[in-house]
C-alpha cells in the first residue's frame, strides 16, 4: 500500500521522535545532525502532504482505526476516534510553518554554541514544531486543545531559554499566565460544544450546529482565547516581551506558532460555525481586532529603540492584515454575490499575507539575531555602520524590510494590495487605516536600516564579522521563499493561496470528508 | 531544606515505599480502574518529595542521578511513540497487540466481569511507558525546583537535629 496515506500521522510522529530522542545526543556534532535531519524530514513530509492535498482534495486520517479512512465505523452516527483532517488551508499552514521551522533550526545550530543546554533546546524545538503542526492538521477540537498546550508549554521553556536574564523569565511568565487563561477558555468552549452535541470532531459538530446561547458563549470563548494567542490588540501585551527575549531562531519560529492560533480562529469561525452564523457580529469583531492591531501596534513600533522589540510590535501589526482580510471574507460568507465581488479576494489577501508574513518576519528576526550575534547589542542608539562588515545580512534585511513595508515587487505588496482593494468595498476607512499602517511600517524600517546598517563605521564594531555560514544558510532558506513568492505571484495565488481560501469557504466539503454525504 | 527529626525520617523510610507500590498499582491498572500512567507516575514521584522533606536536600542530591532520570524519561517517551509507530502498517496508534494472546493480549469475556489485567493491548504498554516518563520527569522537576530554591537563597544548609 502507498505509504503516503500515513503522511498526516508522520507529520506529528517525526517531530515527536526528534524531541524524545534529543536528550540522548550529548555529543554536539551528532545532535546537530539529528536536529537538521529530523527537521528537514518534517519539512519534506509537510511538502508531500501539501502536494497530495492539492492533487486529491481533503485528506483524512483516522488515528488507531482499523482503516485510515474509516471515519464512521459501521453503525455509528458520530466519529469516535481522533481524526486528522487536512484540507488545502491546513496543508498550506503546515507547509508555511515547517519551512520557517527548518530555517529557524538551521540558524540556531551555531547560535547556540555560546550556551549550554543545547539538547533541551532541540527537544523543546521539536515539541513546538509538533504542537504547531498538530494544531494545523487536526480535525478534532479536544485534540486541538492538546496540541495548543504542547506548543504553549514548549514555548514557555524556549522563551526563557536565556534564564540568566530576568527579562526573559518575566516574558516567559507573562506568556505562561496568558496562555493558560487562553487554553482554559478554549477547553471550556470545547466542553460546552461537547455537552451540546456529544462530539468533539469539528466536522460532526459543524454538521449539527444550531446557533443558540451555549454555542454563542463557546464561540466568544474561542475568539477571545485564540485572538489572545495570536497576539491581536488589545490582547497583545505578551508579544513584544516574548518575541524580543527569546533566542532569534525561536522568535522567528514563534511567529508561525502564533499563526497556528490564527488558523484555529479561522477554522472554528469558518468550518465549525460557518453558515450557522446568522449575524455579521463575529466578522466585525475580527475586523475590528484587525484594525486595532494594525494601527496601535505600528504606532508602538515606530517609537521603539530595540530592534527585536520593534519587530515584535510589527508582528502584531501585520497579524491585523490577516484578521482584516479573512474577517472581510467572513462578513461576505453568507452573501454569494458579495463573496464573488470582494470577499474571496479579501480572503486570498489575508491568507497570502499569512505565508508572506511568516517568511519575511522570520527573516527579519533572524537578521536581528545576526546583528546581536555579531555585535552583542540590539540598541539602535549604539548600532551603526554594520553594512560594511556584514554585507549578506544587510541584503537579507533590505529584502525582508521591503517585503514587510509592502514595496513592489516584493511579496508583501501583493497580499497587501489584495486586502486594500477588497476591504474598500466594505468601508473606505478600513483601507485608509491599512494604508497608513503600511506607511508607518516603512518609516520604522527605514529608521532601523539607517541606524543599524548605514552611517559611519563605529570604532567599537571594527572587529565585527559576518555571521557563520550555517546561520546564513538558515536565512537564505527564507530569502529564497520570499523571492519565490515575489516573482511567482500568479503561481502562488492559483496553486498555493487560492485552494486554501477555497477550502476555508467550502464548509460543506469539510463536513462531507468526515461525515459522508448521507445522514 | 534541612533534615527533619529521627522520628520523621524513620516513618518516611517505611512509608515512602507504600507510595511507590500504590503508584505502581495505579499505573498497571490504568486500563481497568481510574487513573493510569500519569496519575500513578505522579504518586510514585512523591517518593522523591518524601525523601527531600525528611532527609534534606543535601543527602537527596547525593542519591539522585539526574542523567539516569533523564534517560528513563526519554525511554518512556520513546516506548510510547514506538508503540504508536509499530501499528503503522494499519494506522498510526493501531492497537496491534489486542486479542493476540501473550502478555497484553488476553481476550475479555462478554458480559459483566471484574476486568482482565492483561487485556487491552498497547494501552497497558503505553500506560507503563507514560508511567516511566512521569516518574522520572516529576522527580527531576522536584530536584530542579529544589536546586532553584538553593540558588535563590544562596546559603549553606545547616541541620538542627544532630
Amino acid at each position: 500500500m502507498n505509504w503516503q496515506i500515513h503522511l498526516p500521522a508522520l507529520l506529528i510522529a517525526v517531530p515527536l521522535l526528534g524531541a524524545f530522542a534529543a536528550p540522548a545526543f550529548a555529543n554536539r556534532r551528532l545532535r546537530d545532525v539529528w536536529f537538521t535531519v529530523m527537521i528537514a524530514a518534517t519539512t519534506v513530509i509537510a511538502f508531500l502532504l501539501w502536494r497530495r492535498v492539492g492533487a486529491e482534495g481533503i485528506v483524512v486520517y483516522v488515528m488507531g482505526g482499523e482503516n485510515w479512512h474509516l471515519t464512521l465505523p459501521s453503525g455509528m452516527r458520530l466519529p469516535i476516534r481522533i481524526i486528522m483532517e487536512v484540507d488545502a488551508f491546513s496543508a498550506f499552514m503546515a507547509l508555511s510553518g515547517s519551512i520557517v521551522s527548518f530555517a529557524g533550526a538551521i540558524f540556531s545550530l551555531r547560535f547556540l554554541d555560546r550556551t549550554t543546554g543545547g539538547e533541551k533546546f532541540v527537544a523543546l524545538y521539536f515539541l513546538l514544531t509538533a504542537g504547531m503542526l498538530g494544531m494545523e492538521t487536526t480535525g478534532d477540537l479536544f485534540n486541538f486543545f492538546v496540541f495548543l498546550e504542547i506548543a504553549s508549554v514548549a514555548s514557555y521553556g524556549l522563551i526563557a531559554f536565556w534564564r540568566n536574564t530576568p527579562e526573559a523569565i518575566e516574558a516567559s511568565f507573562k506568556y505562561m499566565l496568558l496562555s493558560t487563561i487562553a487554553a482554559l477558555m478554549v477547553l471550556i468552549g470545547v466542553g460546552i460544544l461537547y455537552g451540546r452535541y456529544g462530539a468533539l470532531n469539528m466536522a460532526a459538530i459543524a454538521k449539527s450546529m444550531q446557533l443558540g446561547l451555549p454555542e454563542k458563549v463557546a464561540l466568544a470563548l474561542f475568539v477571545a482565547a485564540l485572538a489572545m494567542k495570536c497576539g491581536a490588540v488589545p490582547l497583545h501585551m505578551w508579544v513584544p516581551d516574548a518575541y524580543s527575549q527569546a533566542p532569534a531562531g525561536i522568535s522567528c519560529f514563534l511567529v508561525s506558532v502564533s499563526q497556528a492560533s490564527l488558523y484555529g480562529l479561522f477554522r472554528i469561525s469558518f468550518s465549525v460555525y460557518g453558515r450557522a452564523l446568522d449575524t455579521p457580529a463575529v466578522a466585525w469583531i475580527i475586523i475590528v481586532f484587525g484594525i486595532l492591531s494594525m494601527f496601535i501596534a505600528v504606532v508602538m513600533a515606530v517609537i521603539q529603540k530595540e530592534v527585536k522589540r520593534l519587530m515584535a510590535y510589527h508582528a502584531v501589526s501585520q497579524t491585523g492584515y490577516m484578521l482584516l482580510g479573512v474577517g472581510v471574507g467572513l462578513l461576505a460568507l453568507a452573501h454569494p454575490q458579495a463573496m464573488s465581488e470582494y470577499g474571496f479576494t479579501a480572503m486570498q489577501g489575508g491568507i497570502f499575507h499569512i505565508i508572506n508574513h511568516a517568511m519575511y518576519k522570520g527573516l527579519l528576526f533572524l537578521t536581528a539575531g545576526s546583528i546581536f550575534y555579531a555585535s552583542g547589542t540590539l540598541d539602535l542608539n549604539r548600532l551603526g555602520g554594520l553594512a560594511r562588515n556584514m554585507p549578506y545580512t544587510t541584503v537579507m534585511f533590505v529584502v525582508s524590510a521591503a517585503a514587510i513595508a509592502g514595496l513592489p515587487p516584493v511579496n508583501g505588496f501583493v497580499s497587501k494590495l489584495l486586502v486594500y482593494e477588497s476591504s474598500f468595498a466594505v468601508h473606505p476607512i478600513l483601507t485608509v487605516m491599512a494604508l497608513v499602517t503600511s506607511i508607518l511600517t516603512l518609516a520604522s524600517f527605514v529608521k532601523v536600516f539607517q541606524s543599524a546598517f548605514l552611517g559611519p563605521a563605529r570604532a567599537r564594531f571594527s572587529e565585527v564579522r559576518e555571521v557563520p555560514r550555517s546561520m546564513l544558510v538558515g536565512m537564505t532558506v527564507l530569502l529564497v521563499a520570499i523571492l519565490w513568492l515575489s516573482f511567482m505571484p500568479t503561481w502562488s495565488l492559483s496553486r498555493l493561496v487560492g485552494p486554501a481560501a477555497q477550502a476555508l469557504v467550502d464548509q460543506a466539503g469539510y463536513i462531507e470528508a468526515v461525515m459522508g454525504s448521507g445522514l | 531544606m534541612n533534615p527533619l527529626s529521627l522520628i520523621v525520617r524513620t516513618v518516611c523510610n517505611v512509608f515512602a515505599w507504600f507510595m511507590v507500590i500504590f503508584g505502581a498499582y495505579i499505573i498497571v491498572h490504568g486500563h481497568l480502574s481510574p487513573g493510569g500512567g500519569f496519575q500513578g507516575g505522579a504518586v510514585v514521584a512523591t517518593f522523591i518529595a518524601f525523601l527531600l522533606v525528611a532527609h534534606g536536600g543535601k543527602r537527596l542530591l547525593g542519591w539522585v542521578k539526574e542523567g539516569l532520570f533523564s534517560a528513563v524519561e526519554s525511554t518512556g517517551l520513546l516506548i510510547f511513540l514506538g508503540a504508536g509507530l509499530f501499528g503503522i502498517s494499519t494506522t498510526f496508534f493501531y492497537n496491534f497487540l489486542a486479542k493476540k494472546g501473550g502478555l497484553f493480549g488476553s481476550v475479555v469475556p462478554l458480559g459483566s466481569n471484574t476486568g482482565v489485567l492483561n487485556s487491552s493491548g498497547t494501552i497497558a504498554l503505553m500506560n507503563l511507558a507514560v508511567g516511566l516518563e512521569v516518574v522520572a520527569g516529576l522527580s527531576l522537576i522536584i530536584v530542579y525546583m529544589f536546586k532553584g530554591i538553593r540558588l535563590e537563597l544562596d546559603r549553606e544548609e545547616e541541620s538542627h537535629d544532630r
